[in-house]
């Protein structure tokens, strides 16, 4: 029965607006959620227990403000929560946040890791498919569906199409918006989730060679130009040629 | 010493894609000196990766690259690659092996890359809410955006064959394609994308009309996705769609909600057609038209017939 660990993360709201102050983003009036595709990630995983049995852990790397997080997860349905933090750590690159999480997914006894796609607020889609080879197990990113009968099968994008892809043996598997309903917490979930433990875990990880130089807001766009009416598409069917150069 | 570089090729096709001479311009701009490197079945494929400023070409000729399987394609990679910053192309394959081959050199990845300055690297965070540049010290692995850096010159490929596979961890049981023939908003350097506001999906037949005149893909915002049964998820654009970056983005019917922006504000031109002349979309828009889809689509599908033919 497989023993399955869900990788969640803490990250702003996708609604919310992110200011700059200074040199970097201020972050202290955001609302705090789930990233959006580890939901799906949360999902896929509890399908995956109740087609084959086994149990699903909910996983975060990242200080004690993430303990919420994993109590969202718990309302959802994973059985057990777990934060992997050392109080040295701070802005970690891709390497040093890779070698956390695959030391507590051992740590843990995985044999399969859900994960989002990409993290809200990274963007990246690293986590994955670098824990994956750090683990030397077989990887398949953003996955838009998932079958367990008979062994793990998946969809997920190719040239042309999609490919249904097995999977046989460990895997880290990231998932995509796909055909997946996500389910929302019942009382009784969230009834738990009140009185749920975080397993508070350890680990080493190496110094960043990444470094955060600055953030600053997108460049502004020079105001464009507005027309008014359906005739005014011809004149800008030739801007689009003769200004901007794009056809 | 000028320090090293590793270009993944991008293919697309079969064919080396257009996205692998813009990566070898971030190379030159990082101070390296890149070597491209040709994942392939076919030795040919490499014939096309030659470009002003690269010395070396080298095909990696393995079993393996059939089909998309990250692991084996990491191992081949790796161990047929020299040391040095890994440079591959922002989409979601090249992303994810790009990765792999990371994290088993022990080596951190910056993903999608917009601008390079000496060893600064800047990407969008927060789906492009704010801009983050880092820097990164000794060998890194990277994704550069496409349409961003300008492309490097053609030249003659020196290429060297490097016969490499590695163990295949997944098997492809069956390849779906997509049954429209048409392009992968992914893919296309235009795209003209329809929402709600299009009244009904079979009116996307004239969104389909344009995209034919100028080679476009079709998108979708995520409420015409969620609404109607025949617009596909993977037409979808935004925060759980597609991010995309495309030359020209037209959107049709769009409000321009912030998770619709998210997957599209970087798109260099922009277009708008929206009967609201308040709606969003405008704020972000190069070129916006504030009128119903029926009264502007024909007018501007005339218009562009005449001017493609
Ligand atoms: C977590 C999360 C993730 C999300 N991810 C995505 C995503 O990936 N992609 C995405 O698109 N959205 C996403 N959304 C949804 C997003 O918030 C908006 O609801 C959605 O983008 C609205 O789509 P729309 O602009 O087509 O529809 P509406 O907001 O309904 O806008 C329709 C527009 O059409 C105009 N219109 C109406 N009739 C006409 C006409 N005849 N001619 C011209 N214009 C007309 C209207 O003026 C209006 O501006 C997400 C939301 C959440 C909470
Ligand atoms: N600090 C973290 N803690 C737990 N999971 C994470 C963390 N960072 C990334 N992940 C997982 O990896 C996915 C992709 O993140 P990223 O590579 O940053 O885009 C996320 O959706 C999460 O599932």
């Amino acid at each position: 029965m497989p023993n399955i660990v869900v990788l969640v993360k803490r990250v702003p709201d996708t609604n919310a607006r992110i200011l700059v102050n200074g040199d970097r983003v201020d972050l202290s009036a955001v609302k705090w959620v789930i990233s959006p595709y580890d939901e799906f990630a949360i999902e896929t995983a509890l399908q995956h227990k109740e087609a084959a049995g086994g149990s699903v852990t909910a996983l975060t790397l990242g200080p004690s403000e993430s303990d919420k997080i994993l109590k969202d997860a718990k309302a959802i349905g994973v059985d057990e929560i777990s934060r992997v933090w050392n109080d040295s750590w701070s802005e970690m690159d891709s390497n040093a946040i890779q070698t956390a999480l695959v030391q507590a997914i051992t740590e843990l006894g995985a044999e399969f890791v859900y994960c989002g796609k990409t993290a809200a607020d990274t963007g990246a889609g690293s986590t994955g498919p670098g824990i994956a080879e750090r683990l030397g197990w077989a990887s398949v990113s953003n996955i838009t569906n998932a079958s367990f009968h008979g062994g793990l099968t998946v969809t997920s994008p190719a040239e042309n199409g999609s490919a249904i892809i097995s999977v046989s043996g460990n895997a880290v598997i990231s998932c995509d918006k796909g055909n997946v309903k996500v389910r929302k917490p019942n009382v009784k979930g969230i009834m738990m989730a009140k009185r749920a433990q975080v397993n508070v875990v350890s680990a080493d990880a190496p110094a960043s060679s990444v470094s955060i130089v600055s953030q600053s807001p997108p460049p502004a766009k020079p105001a464009g130009k507005k027309y008014e009416g359906g005739s005014s598409a011809e004149e800008v069917a030739k801007l689009l040629r003769d200004e901007a150069n794009v056809i | 010493m000028m320090s090293e570089s590793i270009i993944i090729a991008e293919i697309s096709r079969g064919a080396i894609a257009p996205v692998t001479a813009e990566l070898v311009s971030a190379a030159i701009a990082l101070g390296t000196t890149p070597t491209v490197v040709v994942p392939c079945m076919d030795t040919s494929t490499a014939d096309g990766a030659g470009y002003e400023g690269v010395a070396r070409t080298i095909a990696i000729k393995g079993a393996c690259f059939e089909n998309y399987d990250a692991s084996s394609w990491a191992a081949a990679i790796d161990a047929a690659s020299p040391s040095g910053i890994i440079i591959a192309a922002a989409t979601p394959q090249s992303k994810d092996v790009a990765a792999r081959v990371a994290a088993k050199r022990n080596l951190a990845i910056v993903q999608d890359v917009v601008a390079i300055d000496g060893r600064n690297l800047t990407s969008p965070i927060y789906s492009g809410k704010a801009m983050q540049t880092v820097a990164i010290s000794g060998d890194a692995a990277i994704s550069i955006r496409a349409n961003v850096f300008p492309a490097a010159s053609a030249g003659t490929a020196n290429v060297s064959v490097v016969d490499q596979s590695g163990d295949v961890a997944t098997a492809v049981q069956e390849i779906i394609a997509r049954a429209s023939t048409r392009l992968d908003v992914a893919e296309a350097n235009i795209i003209i994308s329809g929402g709600r506001g299009m009244g009904n999906p079979a009116n996307f037949s004239h969104l389909e009309k344009i995209a034919d005149v100028l080679g476009a893909a079709v998108g979708a915002s995520r409420a015409a996705v969620d609404t109607w049964d025949e617009i596909p998820h993977s037409m979808q654009v935004g925060q759980t769609g597609k991010t995309v970056n495309p030359n020209l983005y037209i959107a049709v019917g769009i409000s321009g909600a912030i998770q619709h922006l998210a997957g599209m504000r970087s798109s260099k031109y922009i277009v708008a057609v929206n009967k609201d002349a308040d709606a969003p979309i405008f704020s972000h828009a190069d070129y916006g038209i504030v009128a119903t889809w029926e009264e502007t689509l024909p007018v501007l599908e005339s218009a562009l017939s005449a001017m493609m033919s």
